[in-house]
């Protein structure tokens, strides 16, 4: 070993794994929130969720399972060495992590358009039920955006590597980690798309 | 070892690259767990200082030197730094980052870049929350739980504090997630799981509560920072919000946070306590196991730091039974301990003196716990000075013990020079005098009565208010008077060997300072036990 640059692969997978725990954690706060104020005001929460354009959160829930399966697909390319279709796919799931940001700009804004936002007005007007619903709504689609932009960033980076030929055939697992953050931003998404926008429906 | 042969070879402290850039762009582990230790050391010297400002206050009854609004900034930082900077961080990313990797075989952590960037962290957290103070509203008058509404409501710069909270608690996490991947991954040959030495094991516990009770915090700092920027409302009731939540949130993380302070330092009284006995720890793989159960039965009691906010009587019946499952594990160390002293050939040397203080004061901070675990007698006592005595007793009685004893223990080995021995035992000494007057003295007024945090009180406590101020003068001058000794013994005191205990784990068997690369070109084989003295020839 001496002499020689340290390197484990597994080490560095395991280690991402953890990571993941956290962040999963990190949302759970937020999700025992959710089921504590669902609990709480059942009704409320059906008629303000029926507000939510499920449009708009089915569509961007398929542009982010299409941007998943295309990381997966990506970090089978390199390891077989196909570094341009690895390149060209990562260019895809930026490219549906951008249309999920702007997809979601435009549903905030319409929301926004209405008057509902946090300390809005409007919403200390709304019975409290539907107020909790809608604030907790932001934050999490929110801190969920925002991993959104640093999964894409790391995907970026990534590609920088790969394009030097620091991530390659023969040691893609920062390929694989940053495909696995993604894969989490992805599946907090699949918890997220249901609880708000298909309750009771 | 003579002067000359010491000043040629200071290992890691003069190899690489020279200058303070050589330090803090290193990401040699030794090197960062110097970088944190100092930067710790001096942060609970800020905060001991605050702390003998708020004593101050208390010893007469109405405003002795300070308005109340300041007395509640000063017992906020006084918690803030004590918890954030000095207590969490403390053993595991001082001396853990100083001695694990060492002691399990290693050259390094598993992942010495994002070490680096921990520490990075842990000192913008520290500058952001220093920030806080002289910024925005004014320094943060919450007390260190940032409770709603207050903290939603006040003036005072909170969000900023938030921030560094959250920061802080990153740098922790990743300091976890570093420590457990490096102890799957990067022990020796030989290094068996029921070879590492106990110290290890309990900064192993130590990270999976880091890894997975840390995020629950910073999510819970979060809301608190965009409840104050944007009005979010989560936790207010006009939108519907519960205040309670916050406080569920909060302990979620707190509550599992104390067990972080305290394991490791349970773990560095598990290794000493053998060396200085000089015999096997008794009940190895029991200390072992009550380090795990501990790790996960503590993160079932949250809700016992809220019996007077409001819960069910039905949470308050199972958060209380919980709680006392805890004095289980915690239990079963004592007994492995002092059994391990049982017909020993001990040596009372600083390390164990500090050691066996710990055992005594931490178990009687723990029997107090008790007392506030019990729902019926918590409601007598609940926010009274008794709660802060019990607390500092087992976290200033236990952790900052336990610390201690580390830094006489490790740091000769760190920069191969022994500190004053007479000096420090009567350092110890006056500490422990000290310590006993100013926490008995709180325990007992607040039986009484005394509420915690009020900056005025009626004048039948004053008494003992006075004792537990003179009490705080004493340990003020034991801990001075320790630091003194030890920092003097760092660069002045008397060159050692390898090994000045007579320890038979790992970090005793190189050379002191330890060179750079740990153990030279070959890893080291382990073929014994870290407490088997006769194998390792100490016996």
């Amino acid at each position: 070993m001496s002499g020689h640059e340290h390197r484990d692969d597994v080490g560095a997978r395991f280690g991402m794994w953890l990571f993941l725990f956290t962040e999963v954690l990190l949302f759970g706060g937020l999700f025992i929130l959710y089921a504590v104020y669902l609990h709480r005001y059942p009704h409320e929460f059906v008629t303000a969720g029926g507000e939510l354009n499920v449009w708009f959160g089915g569509g961007n829930t398929l542009v982010l399972l299409t941007s998943s399966l295309c990381v997966a697909i990506a970090v089978t390319a390199l390891q077989r060495g196909n570094t341009t279709l690895c390149l060209r796919l990562l260019g895809v799931t930026i490219f549906c992590a951008a249309l999920f940001m702007v997809n979601k700009g435009f549903e905030w804004s319409a929301k926004i358009g209405h008057g509902i936002y946090p300390g809005s007005a409007h919403l200390h007007d709304l019975p409290p039920g539907e107020a909790v619903f809608f604030n907790i709504y932001y934050v999490t689609t929110g801190l969920h955006g925002i991993h959104v932009i640093i999964g894409a960033a790391v995907l970026i980076w990534t590609m920088v590597l790969i394009k030097k030929g620091r991530v390659n055939a023969g040691r893609w697992v920062m390929l694989e980690n940053a495909g696995l953050y993604w894969h989490l931003v992805d599946l907090i998404w699949i918890f997220i798309f249901p609880l708000y926008y298909l309750i009771l429906h | 070892m003579t002067e000359q042969s010491y000043a040629a070879d200071r290992g890691f402290l003069s190899t690489g690259r020279p200058g303070i850039l050589g330090w803090i762009f290193s990401t040699d582990h030794k090197r960062i767990g110097l970088l944190y230790l100092w930067c710790i050391v001096t942060f609970f010297c800020v905060g001991m200082l605050l702390g003998l400002l708020i004593r101050l206050e208390l010893f007469s009854p109405g405003a002795d030197i300070m308005t109340a609004q300041t007395y509640n900034a000063a017992f906020t930082l006084h918690g803030v730094i004590m918890i954030f900077l000095f207590i969490i961080p403390g053993i595991p990313a001082a001396f853990g980052n100083l001695i694990m990797p060492i002691q399990i075989g290693a050259r390094d952590v598993a992942f010495p870049r994002l070490n680096l960037f921990s520490w990075w962290l842990y000192v913008t957290g520290a500058a952001l929350a220093l920030t806080s103070l002289f910024t925005g509203g004014g320094p943060p008058d919450t007390g260190w739980t940032f409770y709603v509404p207050f903290s939603a409501q006040t003036s005072t710069n909170v969000s900023l504090a938030a921030i560094a909270v959250f920061i802080l608690g990153f740098s922790s996490i990743l300091t976890g997630l570093n420590f457990v991947t490096t102890i799957h991954r990067l022990r020796t040959q030989g290094m068996t799981w029921m070879r590492i030495p106990l110290f290890t094991w309990s900064l192993y516990a130590t990270a999976w509560i880091q890894i997975l009770a840390t995020p629950v915090l910073g999510i819970t700092v979060a809301l608190l920072f965009v409840e104050r920027m944007l009005g979010t409302g989560l936790f207010d009731p006009n939108l519907g919000g519960d205040p309670i939540m916050f406080q569920h949130l909060f302990w979620i993380y707190s509550h599992p946070a104390v067990y972080i302070m305290v394991l490791p330092g349970m773990g560095v009284v598990s290794d000493i306590v053998p060396v200085f006995a000089r015999k096997p720890a008794f009940g190895y793989k029991a200390i072992v196991v009550s380090s795990l159960a501990i790790a996960f039965a503590g993160s079932l009691v949250w809700a016992h730091h809220m019996y007077t906010s409001g819960m069910s009587d039905t949470a308050v019946l199972v958060f209380s039974f919980l709680t006392f499952i805890v004095a289980i594990p915690s239990a079963i160390k004592v007994f492995n301990w002092l059994a391990t002293l049982y017909q020993g050939s001990i040596l009372l040397d600083p390390p164990l003196l500090f050691s066996l203080s710990f055992i005594l004061l931490f178990t009687i901070g723990g029997l107090t716990g008790l007392v506030l675990g019990a729902a019926a007698t918590d409601i007598h006592v609940h926010d009274t000075h008794f709660v802060v005595g019990h607390f500092h007793f087992t976290m200033f009685g236990g952790t900052g013990m336990a610390f201690f004893a580390a830094m006489h223990y490790w740091l000769p080995k760190i920069y191969g020079r022994m500190y004053n021995k007479a000096v420090a035992t009567v350092a110890w000494g006056i500490i422990f005098i000290g310590f006993c007057v100013t926490y008995i003295s709180m325990k007992v007024v607040g039986m009484m009565g005394m509420p915690r945090r009020y900056f005025d009180y009626v004048p039948e406590f004053t008494g003992l208010n006075q004792l537990a101020t003179i009490g705080s003068w004493i340990l003020g001058i034991g801990l001075a008077l320790m630091f003194y000794n030890v920092i003097r013994g760092c660069f002045k005191g008397t060159p050692v060997e390898a090994n000045p205990w007579g320890g038979a784990s790992l970090e005793w068997q190189i050379p002191s300072p330890p060179p750079t690369e740990n153990f030279g070109e070959d890893d080291p084989v382990v073929t014994h036990g870290p407490y088997d003295f006769k194998a390792a020839g100490i016996l």
